[in-house]
């Protein structure tokens, strides 16, 4: 007769699951360790073997390159570091253009698809169908393509007012920095602060009586009355350095590269396309009743849009819409096939005149680690406070 | 006080018509002065650029294989650039005599390719298929087999380069991410936070990254005297990189499979595996498939940037195809948009698909 009383619990057996665990867990960390030691070594035979040189050293050697275009000024007899610093710039310009320009358009063609206009309706099917069918960099090489060849030459530039679009790019009047404008800046941070105290007072007036202020277009104005009053106090400056007609080039103004009009225009009606799918799911995904008793209460279809479909849709949107924007970053580094100076430009040429790849293709990914992490963290914050506020 | 007198209100208007082409059109296109406004300014919008398009594209677009044609003045497009160069467009630099090598192979894939699509097919023998026309793509492309001359991956190109690369990296880049995936989901905390890191690491960086550290890093990383393919090279930092992706979108899966599914699999004493095997990923699989799928094609989409570490795939073949030659170089538009729209076939095609197979998942919750 036996009594049934339960195995005696081994921890180091192989029945036990912790102990288990801990062996795969000591076998994957080896197996990891193991891959990472052997190409580690390998990569030092053969830089030795080849004579490479490595380590960071050569980003305060002299660049000995010049750079098309950056916000800052550069010469080709500035270290390295700086040149990756205008590549990190430039890269950013562009990103976070982007990513304005196509929220706006992407939202929009979204929301166009909930249009009872069905010539609207079929512009943005077929728009998004168009665009996120064919691969980016295929668009950044036409609209470069477009750019550089089909457009005239400068000395025959389309006009409109003072802007010139031709192969040079575009040309715009940029105002002259004068003392003036400064008064303005000074009368921007009163009217923001105005602008900010009076929308926390309509806010907060709204929640206690219902009565509904303005409570963005009254800020607004007082912002821009506001500054309007600091450049008129600073003498009101109006004089411009407007774009030139020249021989050979539009002269004078500011001017943005064919490069930088190419990538910015393929990025964003690229990224749009996505974006205006993510926004149609998003509202897609509001409650039909919703939309009913918004109706019921009598809301006009604007005002329904705004008030009650995209803040609901806004929580189902973010995450993607996050999704979106690190893709658009990531595919700015698509700038290097038609010569833009980003970041993936300048480390290219970098290797190509050093030789140090590992280091090269190193700060690249950290660059874009960066960016990513940082534009997660912030859509993090935002998504956090657009979610429901559970009680 | 009057007598009331029985007065019958009016009549009710019939019914307005619901049917037809005008009321179609009055609620579609003017049910009130907005829509109306659209309706105006997008039609004389349209008006005015159609027939210009399609004077330029049909009309006045010159089709045959003369350059001299298309410089005269007032020509349109000029597809006889892609009647002149279209074989190497698609095949890139494969020697030209033997094109009919990489037409077989594409149409090969290309069926493959449509044939798992296929419920009918979904059986355990397509595995298997996928390997015998992959055998037979490599033998037909590269040769050596069966008097064929041997052509090295280097001259191989357009669309069959581009087929290759997004079905086998695909394919390989599916039981990556499903160990991945499994191990971010694992209670184990060093097997969970090397799967995490991976992911996050791949997917924080772009492509182009990946593609350069594979062409210009991959050659230090091997033992001294070790030469790999460039094309091998390639199709491994793909494959690295479209595992991260759908890791996480088989992550998804995963997370929709009821708890009480696992807890059930436990209660009738089934191991870690068994569960996986059994009970989840049978249940997340189905789920992920039209996830899966675009993934696919964005790795259909994003193989053109294999073109920037020189390797001939369709856009590179097709940038190859007009640079070297200064007669037709001009017409590099019309090139872009002869692949533009055969990336938009293939991509198009597949969304559509990947719709469907939506729509077939949804169906069953919707029981």
């Amino acid at each position: 007769m036996t009594t049934s009383s339960p195995p005696k619990k081994n921890n180091w057996s192989w029945r036990s699951e912790a102990f288990r665990g801990v062996v795969y867990q000591i076998v994957a960390a080896g197996v990891i360790a193991a891959v990472v030691w052997f190409l580690v070594h390998n990569t030092l035979v053969n830089m030795r073997v080849r004579g490479i040189q490595s380590g960071f050293d050569f980003l305060s050697q002299a660049a000995g390159f010049d750079i098309g275009e950056s916000l800052f000024p550069f010469d080709s007899g500035e270290s390295y570091w700086r040149a990756f610093l205008v590549g990190v710039s430039n890269t950013l310009r562009v990103a976070v253009l982007g990513i304005v320009l196509a929220t706006v358009l992407g939202t929009l063609l979204g929301v166009g698809r909930f249009s009872r206009n069905v010539l609207v309706r079929v512009l943005c099917v077929s728009y998004v169908e168009f665009f996120r069918n064919i691969p980016v960099l295929l668009q950044l090489l036409m609209w470069y393509v477009v750019m550089t060849q089909i457009l005239p030459d400068a000395a025959d530039a389309w006009q409109a007012g003072s802007f010139f679009l031709s192969k040079g790019g575009v040309n715009y009047p940029i105002p002259v920095w004068q003392t003036g404008q400064l008064w303005a800046a000074y009368g921007l941070l009163p009217g923001v602060l105005l602008g900010w105290t009076y929308r926390h007072w309509a806010v907060r007036r709204f929640e206690e009586t219902g009565r509904a202020g303005s409570m963005v277009l009254m800020p607004l104005l007082m912002v821009v009355l506001a500054s309007l009053a600091g450049w008129a106090l600073g003498g009101a400056p109006t004089e411009f350095n407007f774009p030139i007609r020249g021989e050979f080039a539009i002269e004078h103004g500011g001017a943005l590269t064919p490069e930088f009009l190419s990538v910015l225009l393929g990025l964003t009606l690229y990224t749009a396309s996505f974006i205006a799918e993510v926004v149609r799911g998003g509202i897609a995904s509001v409650a039909r009743g919703q939309s009913e008793a918004a109706s019921a209460l009598g809301l006009s279809k604007g005002q329904e849009m705004r008030l009650v479909m995209l803040p609901q849709a806004l929580r189902v949107i973010i995450p993607p819409l996050t999704n979106q924007y690190l893709n658009l970053t990531k595919n700015s580094s698509l700038a290097v096939a038609i010569g833009y100076p980003d970041v993936v430009s300048i480390a290219n040429t970098a290797l190509n005149q050093t030789g140090r790849a590992v280091e090269c293709i190193s700060i690249v990914m950290l660059v874009y680690l960066a960016t990513s992490l940082g534009t997660a963290l912030l859509m993090n914050w935002y998504n956090a406070r657009s979610a429901i506020q559970e009680r | 006080m009057s007598a009331q007198t029985f007065q019958p209100i009016a009549a009710r208007p019939a019914p307005v018509n619901t049917s037809g082409p005008l009321v179609w059109i009055r609620t579609n296109l003017f049910s009130d002065w907005l829509t109306s406004l659209a309706t105006v300014c997008i039609g004389a919008v349209l008006l005015w650029a159609l027939p210009k398009i399609l004077d330029w594209a049909l009309f006045s677009a010159v089709w045959q294989p003369s350059f001299e044609a298309c410089r005269a003045e007032g020509a349109g497009a000029c597809w006889g650039v892609i009647a002149e160069k279209y074989r190497v467009i698609i095949f890139g630099r494969y020697p030209f005599e033997d094109h009919w090598r990489p037409l077989v192979a594409t149409v090969l894939l290309t069926g493959l390719l449509v044939v798992s699509c296929i419920r009918y097919f979904w059986k355990a023998w397509l595995p298997l298929l996928w390997l015998v026309v992959l055998t037979a793509f490599f033998m037909l492309m590269h040769g050596g087999v069966g008097g064929l001359a041997v052509v090295d991956t280097d001259r191989w190109g357009g669309l069959p380069l581009t087929l290759l690369l997004a079905s086998l990296s695909l394919v390989a880049s599916f039981p990556i991410a499903l160990l991945v995936a499994l191990g971010r989901r694992s209670k184990l905390p060093a097997i969970r936070s090397f799967c995490t890191i991976y992911v996050e690491l791949i997917r924080g960086v772009p492509l182009i990254s990946v593609l350069f550290m594979a062409s210009f890093m991959f050659p230090l990383f091997m033992p001294p005297g070790v030469k790999i393919d460039v094309l091998l090279r390639v199709l491994v930092g793909i494959t690295m990189f479209a595992a991260a992706y759908s890791a996480e979108v088989i992550r998804g899966g995963l997370q929709a499979v009821p708890k009480g599914q696992v807890e059930a699999a436990a209660t009738l004493g089934l191991s870690y595996w068994q569960t996986q095997r059994k009970i989840v990923l049978p249940q997340a699989l189905a789920m992920v498939v039209p996830g899966i799928m675009n993934n696919f094609i964005s790795t259909f989409k994003d193989t053109s940037l294999v073109t920037i570490v020189s390797l001939y795939e369709l856009m590179g073949a097709m940038s190859m195809a007009l640079n070297s030659d200064a007669d037709w170089r001009p017409f590099t538009i019309e090139g872009y948009f002869f692949i533009a729209i055969i990336y938009f076939v293939f991509c198009f095609s597949m969304s559509r698909y990947s719709h469907w197979v939506e729509k077939q998942v949804n169906k069953s919750k919707l029981r």
